[in-house]
C-alpha cells in the first residue's frame, strides 16, 4: 500500500514526513437538521467532508506541495458510505486512504475514535497528524485533544496557522486567542488541531476525482487495530432547538413589565 | 438530488459557492463572469472525456451530462457554455480530429479557450444544409467567406468549428468542417440581446477571406453535413441536461417558500391544490431525468440514440417550460421580481425549444423513426 514512500525516502531523507489526516463523513452544513425518534435523521439527507476536516486535508496537501511533507494519509471511521469522503480527500490531494470500517448506524464517540487513531498511529508512524478542530455534528472537539493524550504527544489545537523550523522537526503553530494571536512550538511528532482561518480548501476538481478512483484505499476493521468501539458515553435525549415565535408589540412600559413578570416570567 | 459516480457534491458545491453569487449580476449585464469561465476551466468542467493526456478530465459522457445538469439548476447560461464545450466542440475533435489537432485544440479547450460551433446562417436554421458559407480552396489553404448567426458562446470563443461548402454543386457534400482560430479574422459582428441565458454570449460572425490551412479540415471534406448530423444528436442529451437542470433548479428555488409562506392560516404548499401540482411537477421531473440518462447510458453504450436523444430533448425542454412557468406562479409576487431567481429560469427555458434542433424537429424526428416499424 505505501509502495510510494519507500521510493520517496530514497531520493529525499528530508522529505520523509508523512502526514495522518483524518475525515469524517457528517451531514452537509446546508442541510436542516431533522430530529426523528430521538435522533438526528441522517436517511436520504446530503452528506460530505466535516468542514474542518477539508482544512486539514487542504493544509497536509499544502505541506506535501511545498514538499516539506512526503506522503499525505486520509483515514476516517464510519460505514461502507464513509468511503465517498475519503474519495474527496483523495481528489483533494492525499496519496492514500485507510477506511477503517464499522456498521452502519454503530454510533461512534470521540474516545474510541481517538483509541483507533492511536492504534493505527503506533503502527503506522507518521510524523503529523492533522486533524479538523471538531465535527459539525456533534460539535465535540475532543477527538485531537485526547488522541495526543492517549499518545503523549504535544498538541497545538485551533492551528491559524502551522510553520516549519528546524529542518521541519519541530512546527510553529499560531492559534487565535481572545485579544491577539498566540505562537505555540512542539517538537514532532505532534498533533495540531485545524481552525477555521488556517486556510481556504480548494475544491476536488473533476480530473482529479478521476485520479483519486485509482488511489490506494485499505480497508480495516477496529477489531484489527484492537480497539473496543462501545461508546462510554450514553446519550439521554436528542431535541430539537424551541421553534421560534413571533415577538409582540406592546403600548407602554407598564404593559411590558405586566407580561415580562406574568407571562415570560422572567422578572 | 441525485447521486453520480463521478461525486457531484464536489461539483455543486463549486456552483453554490462560485456560480451562485455571480447569477444574478451576469444576467442583468448579459455577460459572462470571467472568474466563473476560468473556474469552469480550473475545475476541469470544460474537457470532461478529453483525455488526460491532452490536460482533460478522461471522464464520462454521462458524467458531462450531470455537469451540464448540475450547472443549470444554479444557472442554464453557464449550463451552456459548458455543454457546448463538451457536447460539440470537443466530442468532434475527439472523434474526427488527426493527432496533430487533438494535441493542440483538445488541450487548449481543456485548459483555457472557448470553443464554439459554427452551423446556422441567416437562411439556414432547422434546414442546416441551405447554408452559404464558402470555402474555396487556394493552394494549401482554404478561404471561407460568409457569416453565421445565433452562434453559442463565440463572444468568449477563440476556436471556432465553421461549417462551410467547399463546392455548392454537390449540395449538402460540399459541407466541411473548418477549425479557424479567431485571430486569423473571425470577426464577432453583432452580440444578440436575449430573452433567456443571457449570459451566454449569442453572435453573428462574418468571415472575409479568413485563410484556413488545408490541415485545419476536421475530419474529411465533404463530411461536414454528417459530422454536424451526428454531434447533434448527442448534443441533444446534453440539452436534455440543461433543461432537466433547470427544471430542477426553478423546482428547488420555489418549494422552501412554499412551506414557509403562510395563507388562511396554512403553509400554501400545504393547499390540495397546490400538493397535486407539486407532485405532478416532480414526476414530469423524474421522467424527464429518466429519459435522458437513459439516452446518455445508451450512447455510453456505443448504441443509436438518434430517437432517444430527439425524446429527451423535446420532453426534458418541456417540463423545463412547465415546471418554471409552475414555479413562478407557486411563489407568487415575490416570484415575479428579479430579487428571486425563478423568473429567470422562466426566461431561459425556451431557448430549450428551439436551439439543437427546435421541438417540431425533434417531433419529426421522432416520428420519421417510428414509422418504419409499422409500415
Amino acid at each position: 500500500m505505501y509502495a510510494r514512500r519507500g521510493f520517496v525516502l530514497a531520493v529525499s531523507s528530508e522529505m520523509s514526513l508523512r502526514v495522518l489526516v483524518p475525515v469524517k463523513r457528517v451531514v452537509d452544513y446546508a442541510v436542516k437538521i431533522r430530529v426523528v425518534g430521538g435522533k438526528v435523521d441522517t436517511a436520504n439527507v446530503k452528506h460530505s467532508m466535516n468542514p474542518f476536516d477539508e482544512i486539514a486535508v487542504e493544509e497536509a496537501v499544502r505541506l506535501k506541495e511545498k514538499k516539506t511533507a512526503a506522503e499525505v494519509i486520509a483515514l476516517t471511521v464510519g460505514p461502507a458510505k464513509s468511503q465517498e469522503t475519503l474519495r474527496t480527500a483523495l481528489a483533494m490531494g492525499a496519496d492514500n486512504a485507510v477506511h477503517i470500517e464499522v456498521p452502519e448506524g454503530q454510533e461512534i464517540q470521540p474516545l474510541q475514535v481517538a483509541k483507533l487513531l492511536r492504534a493505527y498511529v503506533e503502527k503506522e508512524k507518521p510524523g503529523l497528524v492533522i486533524l479538523g478542530k471538531q465535527a459539525i455534528d456533534d460539535d465535540a472537539g475532543q477527538t485531537g485533544q485526547l488522541l495526543a493524550g492517549l499518545l503523549n504527544w504535544p498538541q497545538a489545537t485551533f492551528a491559524s496557522k502551522i510553520e516549519f523550523a528546524d529542518a521541519a522537526k519541530k512546527i510553529l503553530v499560531t492559534r487565535e486567542i481572545d485579544g491577539g494571536l498566540e505562537t505555540v512550538e512542539a517538537p514532532l511528532p505532534a498533533i495540531v488541531t485545524a481552525d477555521l482561518r488556517l486556510n481556504e480548501p480548494r475544491y476536488a476538481t473533476l480530473p482529479n476525482i478521476m485520479k483519486a478512483k485509482k488511489k490506494p484505499l485499505t480497508k480495516i476493521t477496529p477489531a484489527d487495530l484492537g480497539v473496543d468501539i462501545t461508546p462510554s458515553i450514553d446519550v439521554l435525549s436528542v431535541s430539537e432547538p424551541p421553534k421560534r415565535v413571533g415577538g409582540k408589540k406592546v403600548e407602554s412600559v407598564d404593559e411590558l413589565v405586566d407580561k415580562l413578570k406574568n407571562e415570560a416570567g422572567v422578572i | 438530488m441525485v447521486g453520480s459516480p463521478e461525486s457531484p457534491a464536489a461539483l455543486a458545491k463549486f456552483a453554490r459557492e462560485q456560480v451562485l453569487p455571480k447569477v444574478h449580476e451576469m444576467d442583468e449585464k448579459e455577460m459572462l463572469d470571467k472568474t466563473v469561465l476560468k473556474g469552469l476551466f480550473d475545475q476541469g468542467l470544460m474537457g470532461v472525456e478529453t483525455p488526460a493526456e491532452y490536460g482533460g478530465s478522461e471522464s464520462s459522457f454521462m458524467s458531462a451530462i450531470l455537469v451540464v445538469e448540475e450547472l443549470a439548476k444554479v444557472d442554464p447560461a453557464v449550463s451552456v457554455v459548458c455543454d457546448v464545450q463538451n457536447t460539440l466542440v470537443n466530442t468532434l475533435f475527439r472523434q474526427y480530429g488527426t493527432e496533430a489537432q487533438k494535441a493542440k485544440y483538445l488541450s487548449q479547450l481543456a485548459q483555457g479557450k472557448v470553443g464554439c460551433f459554427c452551423l446556422s446562417e441567416a437562411g439556414s436554421g432547422s434546414d442546416a444544409f441551405a447554408l452559404q458559407t464558402r470555402a474555396v480552396k487556394d493552394g494549401n489553404k482554404y478561404v471561407l467567406n460568409g457569416s453565421k448567426m445565433w452562434i453559442t458562446n463565440s463572444y468568449e470563443a477563440e476556436i471556432f468549428l465553421v461549417f462551410a461548402n467547399v463546392d455548392p454543386s454537390k449540395g449538402y457534400k460540399g459541407i466541411t468542417c473548418f477549425i479557424v482560430e479567431k485571430d486569423w479574422g473571425v470577426k464577432v459582428a453583432k452580440k444578440e440581446i436575449k430573452l433567456g441565458i443571457k449570459a451566454s454570449s449569442t453572435c453573428a460572425l462574418s468571415f472575409d477571406d479568413v485563410e484556413v490551412p488545408v490541415e485545419n479540415v476536421l475530419g474529411e471534406v465533404g463530411k461536414g453535413y454528417k459530422y454536424a448530423i451526428e454531434i447533434l444528436n448527442e448534443g441533444r442529451i446534453g440539452i436534455a441536461a440543461q433543461m432537466l437542470g433547470l427544471a430542477q433548479g426553478a423546482f428547488d428555488n420555489a418549494l422552501p417558500y412554499m412551506y414557509q409562506r403562510k395563507q388562511f392560516g396554512q403553509a400554501i404548499g400545504d393547499f390540495q391544490g397546490m400538493q397535486f401540482q407539486v407532485a405532478q411537477i416532480a414526476t414530469e421531473i423524474e421522467a424527464a431525468r429518466l429519459l435522458t440518462y437513459n439516452a446518455a447510458r445508451l450512447k455510453e453504450e456505443g448504441k443509436n440514440v438518434v430517437k432517444e436523444a430527439a425524446m429527451a430533448k423535446l420532453y426534458a425542454s418541456q417540463v423545463a417550460e412547465r415546471a418554471a412557468s409552475k414555479a413562478v406562479e407557486w411563489v407568487g409576487g415575490v416570484g415575479f421580481t428579479r430579487e428571486f431567481p425563478i423568473e429567470k429560469f422562466y426566461r431561459d427555458c425556451k431557448i430549450g425549444a428551439i436551439y439543437e434542433g427546435t421541438s417540431n424537429i425533434q417531433l419529426q424526428t421522432i416520428a420519421k423513426l417510428l414509422k418504419p416499424h409499422y409500415t
